[in-house]
């Protein structure tokens, strides 16, 4: 009698925080592989990890080798980390080889991780963004192209290749030990900058709560594009108040000096692009995957700001 | 101890304090809700209100009891006197009636939240960006929301238009329509003397990305004011051409005209 085969799942962007806590979450039901465009991280004697960049021929041989049956692309590259150029061939031409070779390879099960960021902050915002409203922020600004490439892609893929079942989750910022995204860096360091009067709401997902949305995601074959988010909210000067950070205000008006101060301060987690998502809410709406996927996040706000409050000075 | 919390002891009674807590409010676990309502500052907000409410302006309101107890309500008011000062005043009147009060929303002009400090000041206290989404958002969530289908062509009318309605936008009763909510008409007497303004300067509005600049006097003037609240009226959700949708939305407005000149009636001098 043949035992029943274990899911053949590829997890990119394994050197996160956030891949490794996925990976955890499955090792114990599905065989793993680990891809990361970074560097090559040890995940244990039964998970084979790479570094690879998917834009490299050899990229097929982890298909062939390996027999996916399901891929889960957490290896986004984030808008404060390299040159614009290099995010653009990873993030959506490392992400349209990624999916042709699981189409090709007959994958059944894709979920990407796209980020809130695709819509864009702008003043006429309403709260509670809904999955169809419009993506923005490319119009806004050119380093956050890629990131809306990316979701229009997978979108393409989605209906094109329904065999895939690609789910893409869009979750507001994702926070918690080890994430070393920019928000992660504000909350934990000591003093961290604002813009003069404002305060717009965020909202913060705990890294835990999110590597359970994904493997949720993940085994309830629902495909389509969700957002992924608490029903709590907060502004942001009040969470840096609670994380115990100093706030540091930066003139406001008129827009142009607020983005020549931070363009010459050049701060990796204050970048002069995302500089209105610290300006205007970008509040969106979580309900439609917290009803489909029966998702409940465990972590509240407060239990999140504790940690950075209390990991201030690492030891 | 903080300034905020310094000024907030000085304010906010111990009463008040639970007499606001006891509203109802889909906020979350830090006060906040989604719009950038705050639970803590709406109490600063309330006991400033009640200032400018009982001794500033004098308001005398009739008929706040009409407004239902629970479910999505839109009060639609005529728009006057340059600064949100209205909306204000019908805020606080709902906010602070004996028998199940609630906390309304407001829907404000798009610029406010481009205007730092102020915008954060007024989503705080309850205050949203008029948008149609935010307004279905919150009906489905059972609020009252305060509108003002006049949007900036009333609220920037000139004083020798006092008391003319403007065009309404049609938008609120698509959302009444759709949501179910009642509508409670408001007729607002009063706003139109705290800011009389005699001319706008469009050039300079342009230049300062504001919707207007008056020109008018550098402060605002204690008239006194008479909120007149009408019955509630409800709406089919029938799919009808936008012609009825128009004729649904000048029966609000002549119901909104009897209001007004109710209160004008009541008015015996301006002051």
């Amino acid at each position: 009698m043949t035992e029943k085969r274990r899911p053949h799942i590829l997890v990119t962007g394994a050197a996160g925080a956030l891949a490794q806590q996925v990976i955890n979450r499955l090792r114990n039901d599905c065989d793993l592989v680990a891809v990361d465009f970074r560097e090559q991280v040890y995940l244990g004697d039964d998970i084979p990890s790479y570094c690879i960049d998917f834009n490299k021929r050899v990229f097929e041989d982890l298909f062939r080798r390996y027999q996916f049956d399901g891929v889960i692309h957490l290896g986004r590259i984030q808008s404060s980390q390299l040159t614009r150029m290099r995010r653009y061939n990873a993030n959506v031409l490392g992400t349209q080889k990624l999916l042709d070779l699981s189409h090709k390879y007959g994958v059944s099960r894709v979920v990407v991780l796209s980020t809130y960021h695709v819509y864009g902050a702008v003043a006429y915002n309403p709260a509670l963004i809904d999955e169809d409203a419009p993506l923005k922020s490319a119009g806004l600004t050119m380093d956050l192209v890629d990131s809306v490439e990316l979701e229009n892609l997978a979108n393409i893929y989605l209906w094109r290749y329904p065999d895939l079942n690609i789910t893409i989750l869009r979750p507001c910022n994702i926070v918690g030990p080890g994430v070393r995204n920019s928000i992660s860096t504000l909350l934990s360091s000591a003093r961290a900058p604002v813009l003069a009067g404002f305060s717009p709401m965020m909202q913060f997902i705990h890294i835990d709560d999110m590597a359970d949305a994904i493997v949720l995601a993940y085994s309830k074959n629902k495909k389509g594009l969700f957002n992924v988010a608490a029903d709590d909210w907060v502004a942001y000067q009040h969470a840096l108040k609670l994380c115990g950070c100093s706030r540091v205000p930066i003139p406001s008006i008129p827009p142009a000096l607020s983005a020549f101060i931070l363009r010459t301060l050049n701060l990796k987690s204050f970048p002069s692009y995302l500089m209105n998502f610290f300006k205007y809410p970008v509040v969106i709406d979580g309900r439609l995957f917290a009803k489909e996927f029966g998702f409940t996040p465990k972590r509240p706000l407060k239990e999140i700001f504790r940690y950075y409050r209390e990991n201030k000075k690492p030891v | 101890m903080s300034l905020v919390s310094l000024i907030k002891s000085k304010l906010v009674s111990p009463t008040l304090d639970e007499q606001l807590n006891k509203i109802r409010k889909p906020i979350g676990s830090l006060g906040y809700d989604p719009w950038g309502f705050n639970n803590e500052s709406v109490k600063l907000g309330f006991s400033l209100s009640k200032h400018l409410y009982e001794k500033y302006f004098r308001v005398q309101a009739s008929g706040v009891e009409k407004i239902p107890a629970e479910g999505p309500v839109l009060l639609i008011a005529n728009h006057s006197g340059q600064l949100p000062i209205d909306g204000l005043l019908i805020g606080y009147a709902l906010a602070s009636r004996q028998e199940n009060p609630r906390i309304p929303r407001a829907m404000i002009e798009r610029f406010f939240p481009t205007v730092p400090y102020l915008g954060n000041l007024l989503n705080e206290f309850g205050a949203v960006l008029g948008d149609p989404i935010n307004c279905a958002k919150m009906l489905a969530n059972d609020e009252a929301v305060i509108v003002f289908p006049e949007g900036v062509r009333g609220s920037g009318k000139l004083y020798r238009d006092r008391y003319r309605l403007m065009r309404f936008g049609n938008g609120f009763m698509h959302l009444a329509m759709k949501y179910r909510a009642t509508i409670i008409p408001v007729g607002v007497v009063g706003c139109e003397e705290t800011i009389p303004a005699i001319a706008n300067i469009k050039p300079l509005a342009k230049l300062l990305g504001v919707p207007y600049a008056p020109v008018a006097l550098p402060a605002i003037l204690p008239a006194k004011v008479y909120l007149n609240f009408g019955d509630p009226m409800v709406f089919d959700d029938a799919e009808i051409p936008e012609e009825d949708v128009t004729e649904r939305v000048e029966q609000v407005k002549a119901a909104i005209s009897e209001l007004i000149d109710k209160g004008l009636t009541e008015r015996k001098r301006l002051f």
